[in-house]
C-alpha cells in the first residue's frame, strides 16, 4: 500500500505496512524487530525483513554511524521484499532520524523518542539545527514521545539503575508498535522470561515497559494522523508455518542433506560476519551427529572438513567472501582429490574487508573460477531464506552424487532477513545414500562411475584398498602419481566433464513468469528473487510483456539456458555486484545481455527493478 | 580373508608401497621411512587403520611410500587436514609427516593448534633446517648466518627451536631422535604411539644436497657420547665417552651446568634426574646446545590428558544422551509455528 491514512476509533484495516526500527546499535532494535517479526509471523501475515547494522558492536553512542536498523515488511497479501520505502520509521535518537528519514515515504509516519533529542545527540548526529523544530519534519506525521522518561515511569518500582532502566525503553516502543498494529504482546513475554530467566526481575521490568507502551497507545490521545491499524491474515498455502532466518534454513537444510545421504556432518568453521551463526546452530544440534569444530584459521576449517571427507564423513565448510579467498588452495586439493565438500558462502560487501554486515552478490566470479589450474566444482545459489535450506540439500547431494566440492552461495540479506517458510516434511524428500567401496578386486582410488564420472568413495579402514591420493596430478588408470603430458590433458577434461554432465541431473531452467515471446527476459540469481520476481509482476500488471529466469544452479548452468536466452531479443541481468552473471552469461552463450548493478551493501528496490525493465525497453 | 582367519603377522614388508623412492641418494628420509617401516609391524596395528598425512616438502612425499592409507595434501595443513580425520574415525591410527619448512613456516599456526588440542595421533617433524624441494632456500630452523639462494649474504633472522616451541604450545609429549640412529628413532616412535594425544618427534635430518653436515656436530658416532644426552625417566642425566659427565642445576639459578662426577666432590646423586612429566625442566632440556652443552634426546616432556577427539565426541554423546537422536521434523517444528488451513 501507499501511505496510510489517519484513522480515528475502529482499528483501519491495511494491506501491508512498512516499518523501520532505527535506533542507536545498542538500542536493542535488532531484539525490537525480532520481536515485532516474531509476533507478525503469528498473527499470519506474510513478511520480510531486513536487518541493518553496522559492525561495530558499539560504535560511539549517538553518532550516525553506529545507527542500526530492522526493516519489516507484512502484508495480508504474497510478498517478497522487506519493502522499499517504509511507512513508518521508529527514530530512537537524531542519528537514527536523519540517516533513515530520506527513505521515508512522503507523508509517512515518524514515531520519535524526543528524550534522546539532547542538544549533544544532535550534534553527534550532525544536526546543527534541531529537526523537530525547524521544519525537516514538516512532510511527515510525527507522534513524538519522550520515550525515555515514559519507560523510567513504567519501570519506577523495580528499582534498577537508570541505565538498566533506559535499556528497557526497545521494549517501551516495542509495545506502543504492538498497539499499533495490533500484534499479540504474549510471545514477546514468553521470550523475555526465558531470556532473563535467571534474572526474574529483569524480566518483569522489561515485560512492565512492553504493557506501558502499549497502555499508552490504548489511552493517550493521539496527534492528527496517527491512528491504530491491522493487517489482516495473509492467503498462504495451507501448511504449517514458521518465521525462518537464512542461516538458520541453511543450517537445517545442511543436516537434512547430511541425513538423506546416510553421513555424519563435520564442520570445520572459523568464525565471520555474516556467516558464524550457521557455526551456532550447527553447535547446538550435536544430537543430530554433527560434529563443530571452530579451527584456528579459515584454512585450517576447510581442511580439517577435507579430513572428515576423505575419512568417510561429509565435510562442511562455512565462510563469507574473505574465507573462501583463504581457502582457495584447499578447494584445489577437494577438485584433485575428487572428495565431497560443501563450501558455504555467505557474501558480503568486498572486496578485502569491504562491508561484512552488507549483502552483496560480488563473489559469484570467486566461486565458479577463483582458484589456480582448471579447477571446475559445482555452485548453486538459494533465493530466499527459507530456499537456504533446498539449497544446502542440493549442494549435499551433488557433492556425494559427484565426488566433488560445492559452493553454496547465501548472502547478508537472505542469512539475517526472514520470512514465513511453509515447513516440509521429511518423507517429501528422497534420500540419496553415499555408497563407499569395499570390493576390492579391481580396485584403483580414480575408478570412476561411467556414467556420473565420480570416482569411488574408499574410507580408510576398509581392508585392502589401502590407497595413497593429493594434490598431485593422478593417472587416469592407476591413481598413481603421474607427470606424463596426455594424462594431465585427460584428467583436466575428465574433471571439467564430471560438473558439466551434472547438467543432465538438476532441472531445466524455468520462467518464473512471463514467456518465450516477451520483449525481454529480467535473469537474476540468489537473493534478488524477491525484488526481480515483484518488479516484473509490476510491469506485467501495467501491459509491460517482461518474463523472469532466477538461476539456481550456477556451474554448471541449467542445460537449456542458452536456448532460453537467446529466444528473447532483450536480456536485463540485475545483480548486486559490477556485472558478475551477466559476464558469464555472455561468455558461454554469445548473447546481449544487459547487466543492471546495484553495489550500496543494499538489496534491489521493486522499483530499481521496474523503473530498469522500462529503461531497457526504450533502449 | 573370512573372520575365521588368524590374523596375519605383519612384517616391514607389508608396509612398503610399490612406489619407487624419489628421494636424493644418501638423504636421511631413507633412514626414517625404513624405521617407520620396521616398526609398524611391532606396535601390531593394522594396514587398514594406519593413516599417514603429510603436507609439502621433501618429507611430504613419505605417505606414497607406506603401503598403508595416505594423504599427501598441501604445504603446512597436514595437522588441520588431520584433525578432520581424526574426527571422522578415532579409530583411525593417524601419522602427520612434516618438515621444517612445512610445519614452522608455512604451517606453523597449525602446528601450534594441533599441539595446544592434543589430538590423538603422531608428529614426526623431519628438522633438516633447509628448504630441500625448493632447491636450498634457508629455513625457520636454518642457524643464523646461512647462505642460501635466498640469502646469498647469510640469513639474518633467529632461528626456532621446534621443541621449545612445541613446549610453548601447550604440547604434551616432546621428543627427538636422529635420522639414523635406528634404536632411539625406533624406540621415540613407539613412545609417541603410545602416547594418547599428539606425540611429538622431531627428527634431526641431514640433507645431503643442500645442508650436508647441519647436525654432524653432535651426530658423529665418534663424539656422540660426548655431545648426545640420551634421556630416560627416573634415570640421573649422564653422558660422555666413560658416563662420568652430568648435567645439575647450577645452585642460586634457574639454569642447568655440565659437571664431572668425582670432580669437586660431585656424585651421581648431584645430578638431575630426568622428569618426563617437568614441563619446566623440559623447557631446559630443549634449550641445550653444542658446544657448551649436549643435544637432549628421547622423550624431553610426556605429560597425557584428554585428547581433543575425545573430549569433543564425547559432547556430542551427552548432547545426543540428554536430547535423545535429533528428529529434523521435530527441530523444524520447534518454537513458535502457526498453521493454515485449506478452505
Amino acid at each position: 500500500m501507499d501511505t496510510f491514512a489517519a484513522s480515528q476509533g475502529d482499528r483501519e484495516s491495511l494491506e501491508s505496512v512498512v516499518i523501520r526500527f532505527a535506533g542507536d546499535s545498542g538500542d536493542g532494535m535488532q531484539l525490537t524487530g525480532t520481536q515485532f517479526t516474531q509476533s507478525t509471523a503469528l498473527m499470519g501475515n506474510d513478511l520480510a525483513t531486513f536487518p541493518d547494522f553496522p559492525a561495530e558492536i558499539r560504535a560511539p553512542a549517538g553518532t550516525t554511524f553506529g545507527v542500526s536498523g530492522f526493516q519489516i515488511h507484512f502484508a495480508s497479501r504474497d510478498i517478497m521484499t522487506p519493502g522499499d520505502a517504509p511507512d513508518v520509521l521508529v527514530a530512537m535518537n537524531p542519528a537514527a532520524l536523519k540517516v533513515n528519514l530520506r527513505d521515508l515515504k512522503p507523508g509517512g509516519m515518524v514515531v520519535i523518542n524526543t528524550g534522546a533529542f539532547t542538544s549533544g545527540n544532535l550534534k553527534k548526529a550532525g544536526y546543527t539545527a534541531d529537526p523537530l523544530e525547524d521544519g525537516t519534519l514538516a512532510p511527515y506525521r510525527t507522534l513524538r514521545l519522550d520515550i525515555s522518561k515514559l519507560t523510567l515511569a513504567a519501570v519506577e518500582s523495580f528499582e534498577l539503575g537508570t541505565k538498566e532502566a533506559l535499556r528497557c525503553k526497545n521494549m517501551w516502543t516495542l509495545g506502543l508498535m504492538m498497539w499499533m498494529f495490533d500484534r499479540d504482546r504474549e510471545p514477546t513475554v514468553k521470550w523475555l522470561k526465558g531470556k532473563f530467566a535467571k534474572k526474574p526481575e529483569i524480566a518483569d521490568a522489561n515485560i512492565a515497559a512492553l504493557n506501558a507502551g502499549h497502555a499508552y497507545g490504548e489511552t493517550a490521545e493521539m496527534p492528527s494522523g496517527i491512528g491504530c491499524y491491522t493487517v489482516p491474515k495473509a492467503d498462504l498455502a495451507p501448511g504449517t508455518y514458521r518465521n525462518i532466518t537464512g542461516n538458520e534454513s541453511t543450517s537445517w537444510g545442511l543436516i537434512a542433506g547430511a541425513q538423506l545421504a546416510g553421513l555424519q556432518i563435520i564442520l570445520g568453521s572459523y568464525p565471520i560476519t555474516p556467516a558464524s551463526t550457521i557455526l551456532h546452530t550447527l553447535a547446538n544440534l550435536k544430537q543430530f551427529g554433527v560434529v563443530t569444530f571452530q579451527a584456528e584459521d579459515e584454512i585450517a576449517a576447510i581442511c580439517a572438513a577435507i579430513g572428515a571427507s576423505y575419512a568417510g564423513s561429509l565435510g562442511v565448510t562455512t565462510t563469507s567472501g574473505p574465507g573462501v579467498a583463504l581457502k582457495g588452495e584447499a578447494l584445489g586439493l577437494a577438485v584433485a582429490t575428487e572428495l565431497p565438500l560443501v563450501l558455504v558462502d555467505v557474501q558480503r560487501g568486498g572486496p578485502s574487508t569491504g562491508l561484512p554486515t552488507k549483502t552483496e552478490q560480488s563473489d559469484l566470479l570467486q566461486a565458479v573460477y577463483g582458484r589456480n589450474g582448471d579447477c571446475p566444482l559445482a555452485v548453486v545459489a538459494a533465493s530466499t531464506p527459507g530456499d537456504c535450506f533446498d539449497a544446502a540439500i542440493e549442494a549435499v547431494r551433488l557433492a556425494v552424487k559427484y565426488m566433488t566440492p560445492v559452493i553454496l552461495l547465501t548472502d547478508g540479506s537472505l542469512a539475517n532477513g526472514a520470512e514465513p517458510w511453509k515447513i516440509p516434511s521429511m518423507a517429501d524428500y528422497k534420500p540419496f545414500p553415499a555408497t563407499f567401496r569395499t570390493e576390492t578386486e579391481g580396485f584403483h582410488p580414480f575408478l570412476r562411475d561411467q556414467a556420473t564420472l565420480a570416482r569411488v568413495w574408499a574410507r580408510p579402514g576398509t581392508p585392502g584398498l589401502e590407497h595413497r591420493i593429493g594434490g598431485l596430478e593422478k593417472g587416469y588408470d592407476s591413481g598413481n602419481i603421474s607427470y606424463d603430458p596426455d594424462n594431465h590433458h585427460k584428467m583436466t577434461k575428465v574433471r571439467a566433464a564430471k560438473i558439466a554432465g551434472i547438467a543432465d541431473d538438476i532441472p531445466l531452467q524455468a520462467l518464473d513468469q512471463g514467456e518465450v515471446g516477451d520483449d525481454i527476459l529480467v535473469v537474476g540469481w540468489g537473493s534478488t528473487y524477491g525484488s526481480i520476481s515483484q518488479g516484473v509482476r509490476a510491469a506485467r500488471r501495467r501491459g509491460v510483456k517482461v518474463a523472469h529466469a532466477q538461476i539456481r544452479h550456477l556451474s554448471p548452468l541449467p542445460k537449456n539456458l542458452g536456448e532460453l536466452l537467446r529466444s528473447f531479443k532483450k536480456i536485463l541481468v540485475p545483480e548486486l555486484n559490477n556485472g558478475m552473471l551477466v559476464k558469464l552469461l555472455r561468455s558461454e552463450f554469445l548473447v546481449d545481455a544487459q547487466g543492471l548493478n546495484k553495489i550500496a551493501g543494499q538489496p534491489f528496490k521493486v522499483a530499481e527493478i521496474e523503473a530498469a525493465i522500462a529503461s531497457h525497453l526504450e533502449s | 580373508m573370512t573372520p575365521h582367519d588368524p590374523p596375519k603377522k605383519l612384517t616391514r614388508k607389508d608396509f612398503v608401497s610399490d612406489q619407487e623412492v624419489r628421494w636424493c641418494p644418501g638423504c636421511g628420509d631413507y633412514a626414517i621411512v625404513a624405521a617407520v617401516q620396521k616398526t609398524l609391524p611391532e606396535l601390531g596395528v593394522s594396514r587398514e587403520k594406519t593413516v599417514f598425512i603429510s603436507g609439502i616438502g621433501c618429507s611430504s612425499r613419505f605417505p606414497y611410500y607406506m603401503n598403508t592409507y595416505g594423504f599427501h595434501t598441501i604445504h603446512g595443513r597436514a595437522p588441520a587436514l588431520a584433525t578432520g580425520v581424526k574426527l571422522a574415525n578415532p579409530e583411525l591410527d593417524v601419522w602427520v609427516i612434516t618438515g621444517d619448512g612445512d610445519g614452522l613456516s608455512i604451517g606453523g599456526n597449525h602446528f601450534l593448534h594441533l599441539l595446544r588440542r592434543n589430538v590423538n595421533l603422531q608428529i614426526i617433524l623431519f628438522n633438516n633446517r633447509i628448504y630441500g624441494l625448493t632447491k636450498g632456500q634457508y629455513s625457520p630452523t636454518s642457524l643464523i648466518g646461512k647462505r642460501s639462494p635466498s640469502t646469498p649474504l647469510g640469513s639474518i633472522d633467529y632461528p626456532v627451536t621446534p621443541a621449545a616451541f612445541a613446549l610453548g604450545c601447550g604440547a604434551r609429549h616432546v621428543s627427538r631422535a636422529i635420522d639414523i640412529d635406528a634404536k632411539n628413532l625406533g624406540e621415540m616412535l613407539k613412545r609417541a604411539h603410545a602416547f594418547q594425544g599428539t606425540g611429538m618427534i622431531e627428527v634431526f635430518q641431514n640433507c645431503p644436497v643442500f645442508n650436508d653436515g647441519a647436525f654432524t656436530h653432535f651426530t658423529e658416532r665418534a663424539t656422540a657420547a660426548d655431545t648426545q644426552l640420551h634421556l630416560e625417566h627416573g634415570k640421573p642425566m649422564i653422558f660422555g665417552k666413560d658416563r662420568s659427565r652430568g648435567l645439575r642445576l647450577r645452585p642460586g639459578s634457574l639454569d642447568v651446568e655440565v659437571v664431572t662426577i668425582g670432580e669437586d666432590g660431585i656424585t651421581e646423586a648431584d645430578l638431575l634426574v630426568h622428569d618426563e612429566t617437568n614441563r619446566a625442566q623440559a623447557f631446559l632440556l630443549a634449550g641445550l646446545e653444542p658446544p657448551s652443552f649436549p643435544v637432549a634426546l628421547g622423550v624431553l616432556y610426556s605429560s597425557p590428558a584428554a585428547s581433543f577427539e575425545g573430549a569433543l565426541l564425547a559432547q556430542n554423546e551427552q548432547a545426543t544422551a540428554s536430547a535423545g537422536v535429533g528428529d529434523i521434523d521435530k527441530l523444524l517444528r520447534k518454537g513458535h509455528t502457526w498453521t493454515v488451513s485449506g478452505e
